[in-house]
């Protein structure tokens, strides 16, 4: 090997790294970060309405089923502000969970749990929709989260 | 070419050869139909479940099957018949050659008709518990353990071809064939366990239920190094072949060999990275992946590097003066190195494809684009990019010298890759754009999100997909050229005797191998870090899966078994 690719191959490595320090950044400082591996949660087959679980006035929890072709429950509603805790769980086949306009993104697989603690500042209705191919129906399998002001106390 | 060697080649390994390039040249046909079909449906331009009796997802699974694993497993499997007896000037042994070959086509025509009969409706990823007919999973495995025996039938005659040479280097062609059997052998291990020890018995209905998360583990632990086994029969040819077509030299030879083996120890234990937003895979594991998945970034960097040196350094012999002159002394329109045409218009999609890739890999960047269309906008600019065109011309390369034909309509064959090229890009803009607002991968958008008349219509994505089906226009136009040229030789009259040659490059800096001389010691060190990087995976499988489940067809809610017991029979809406 000659010095100049000595060279091409340290920039490469540099380069990688620097890559790799950014995601760290986004992951520690700005908390993006994955879904993780659940065990205290079983998989459950029936979706529940966000309900307050904490002493913080804005903290919820909100358990969706996704199974052939729709989510249980299939509109969900929380304050601005809110910081939800959402389970997520499938009652059949592998489903996708993508909320358009955030950094949501999960899968739902039979067998497991999906957990992923969301916070939502901005008012308005979110699409919610099925991305992971589950079925001749698939493209119909949607769903919304809502972000209102007015008072969701009945849920 | 002037200078290559040329060697005869014995009845049975022509026909050998000839039958495993046209006949998935022949599925292809179908495959690219498909692919049309599908950038219609999600323009909103076919508004329906399906079009001349292709259901949408039947169609996806028909384009995804055939393309990326059968027509690849077929090339790469006939790449090695020819070239490794080649390089190593030895005979192919014919007998296990033809075992494969017809264990091959059984398992393809199996797969076939599954899923051409409506049965197997369930993508290229089958994953359950979404349910195809048995034979779909049968032809599959016969397929992947049918190009395990076309690699076991090289070994011996590799051994013996060192016994005989003891103080040569392997050559370099061979080595890139080795490099891409041993990670398809060591990743197909995986989904072999997957399909014939869950899947089968389970379509069977020998086995109730099936544990969706460990086989999602064994498919990923699969289907990033099936990516490699794509690309590597790919970069042999930029290695081997592309700076002796650009007039010039390998710039390093020794780099090579580096590169095939990072590829051996890094393309394996990144699986994770397809499953960053799944549940059970601890974040930690994930987060090892994606380190891993960076490191099999540098041994593409270096090839970036090296490939344009040897290229410089053929165009510099031209008489290219100044720092960007050899960029465009090559040939890129010539009709006697039209393989060429084919290499360049690859590597400079793989431009694209390599960044893009590394957004991908990006750990919780990832969120932003998984199962978007962003993603098939990717994998576009790699398979159906350098892999896609460097297949193509070599089996073009095949069918000519293996039957002793010149290549008809040489002009139409040259455009065909820079059609290619100018198709692909739109189409991957349009995918990658409307990924980035959303718009989600293997989606009949058709019927729901691109359909003024659906609740779910959502204009935004008009753009994107419009772009994305004139993309797709271009790239079966490009293909429509290649298969006149492709039949049209294939039908032509045989002008020559069938000889095996193919333009091997000499090296410009032709070092000893030194560390990279043999495969043993990589492949110890890619089976210890695959075992590093499984153990949390699977440790992780098996505290965080509750429980298994029982299969669904496609088009019922109801599973499958409560079916056939009729307990239970709901109408799909």
């Amino acid at each position: 090997m000659d010095r100049i690719e000595k060279v091409v191959m340290a920039t490469a490595i540099l380069l990688l790294l620097v890559f790799f320090g950014a995601i760290m950044i986004a992951a520690t400082s700005y908390g993006i970060d994955l879904p993780t591996c659940v065990t205290d949660r079983a998989p459950f087959t029936e979706g529940k309405a966000p309900f307050k679980t904490a002493d913080q006035p804005l903290r919820y929890e909100a358990h969706t089923v996704a199974r052939m072709w729709m989510f249980d429950p299939p509109e969900i509603t929380v304050p601005p502000g809110a910081e939800l805790d959402l389970y997520l769980s499938s009652a059949d086949v592998v489903h996708g969970y993508y909320v358009e306009g955030t950094n949501i993104n999960l899968m739902a697989v039979p067998g497991a749990v999906t957990y992923q603690r969301v916070k939502f500042d901005r008012e308005g209705t979110y699409r919610v929709l099925c991305h992971e191919y589950c079925g001749t129906a698939h493209h119909l399998m949607a769903g919304t989260i809502v972000v209102t002001s007015q008072p969701v106390e009945e849920q | 070419m002037n200078g290559v060697i040329k060697l005869p080649v014995e009845a049975g390994a022509r026909r050998l050869v000839l039958l495993e390039i046209v006949l998935p040249v022949m599925l292809l046909v179908l495959g690219i139909y498909a692919g049309l079909l599908q950038v219609l449906f999600r323009a909103g331009v076919i508004q329906a479940a399906e079009f001349g009796g292709w259901e949408y997802y039947q169609a996806l699974t028909l384009h995804g099957v055939v393309n990326a694993i059968v027509f690849t497993t077929f090339f790469a499997v006939a790449f090695g018949n020819a070239l490794v007896p080649y390089a190593l000037g030895m005979r192919l042994p014919l007998r296990w050659a033809w075992v494969s070959a017809i264990m091959m086509i059984a398992g393809t025509l199996m797969a076939a008709w599954a899923i051409l009969a409506g049965k197997a409706s369930v993508l290229y990823t089958f994953y359950p518990p979404l349910l195809a007919h048995p034979l779909f999973y049968i032809g599959a495995a016969l397929l992947i353990v049918g190009s395990w025996v076309a690699f076991f039938n090289w070994i011996p005659m590799y051994r013996r071809w060192r016994r005989e040479h003891p103080t040569q280097k392997t050559p370099l062609a061979v080595v890139g064939v080795f490099a891409t059997f041993i990670v398809w052998l060591i990743a197909t291990v995986a989904v072999a366990i997957e399909v014939v020890v869950l899947l089968i018995p389970w379509s069977l209905g020998w086995t109730q239920e099936v544990n969706v998360p460990l086989a999602r583990m064994l498919f990923w632990f699969f289907g990033h190094p099936l990516v490699y086994f794509w690309l590597l029969p790919a970069y042999t040819m930029y290695y081997t072949m592309l700076p002796r077509l650009a007039g010039g030299k390998l710039y390093s030879d020794k780099v090579g060999r580096l590169v095939f083996m990072l590829l051996i120890l890094f393309s394996i234990p990144v699986g994770a990275h397809h499953q960053y937003t799944e549940p059970v895979i601890s974040s930690s594991a994930k987060l090892l992946h994606a380190v891993l998945t960076f490191a099999v970034a540098l041994p593409s960097l270096i090839t970036a590097f090296t490939l344009a040196a040897s290229l410089e350094y053929g165009a510099r012999q031209r008489g290219a003066r100044g720092l960007f002159d050899w960029m465009f002394k090559q040939p890129f329109f010539s009709t006697d190195s039209w393989l060429f045409a084919y290499l360049i218009a690859g590597l400079l999609i793989f431009i694209m494809g390599g960044i893009s890739g590394i957004v991908n890999a990006s750990y919780n960047m990832n969120i932003v684009v998984h199962n978007t269309s962003w993603i098939p906008g990717h994998f576009h600019l790699t398979v159906a990019g350098p892999v896609l065109l460097a297949f193509l011309g070599m089996s073009l390369h095949l069918v000519s010298t293996y039957s002793g034909k010149e290549l008809r309509l040489k002009r139409l064959a040259i455009a065909v890759p820079y059609l290619w090229l100018i198709g692909v890009f739109i189409f991957s803009w349009g995918m990658m754009r409307g990924g980035l607002h959303g718009e989600p991968r293997r989606s009949n958008l058709g019927m729901s999100y691109l359909n003024p008349d659906s609740p779910f219509y959502h204009p935004e994505w008009k753009l994107y997909v419009t772009v994305t089906m004139i993309g797709g226009i271009v790239m079966t136009l490009a293909m429509i050229a290649y298969f006149a040229v492709f039949f049209g030789t294939v039908l032509s009259r045989r002008r020559a005797e069938a000889m095996a040659e193919f333009p091997l490059s000499e090296a410009y800096h032709d070092e000893s191998a030194g560390a990279v001389a043999n495969f043993r010691p990589w492949l110890v060190a890619a089976v210890l870090l695959i075992a590093v990087a499984y153990t949390p995976m699977i440790r992780d499988v098996l505290r965080g899966t509750f429980s298994s489940a029982p299969g669904y067809e496609p088009h019922n809610p109801a599973p499958a078994n409560q079916m056939e017991e009729g307990l239970e029979t709901p109408a799909a809406p």
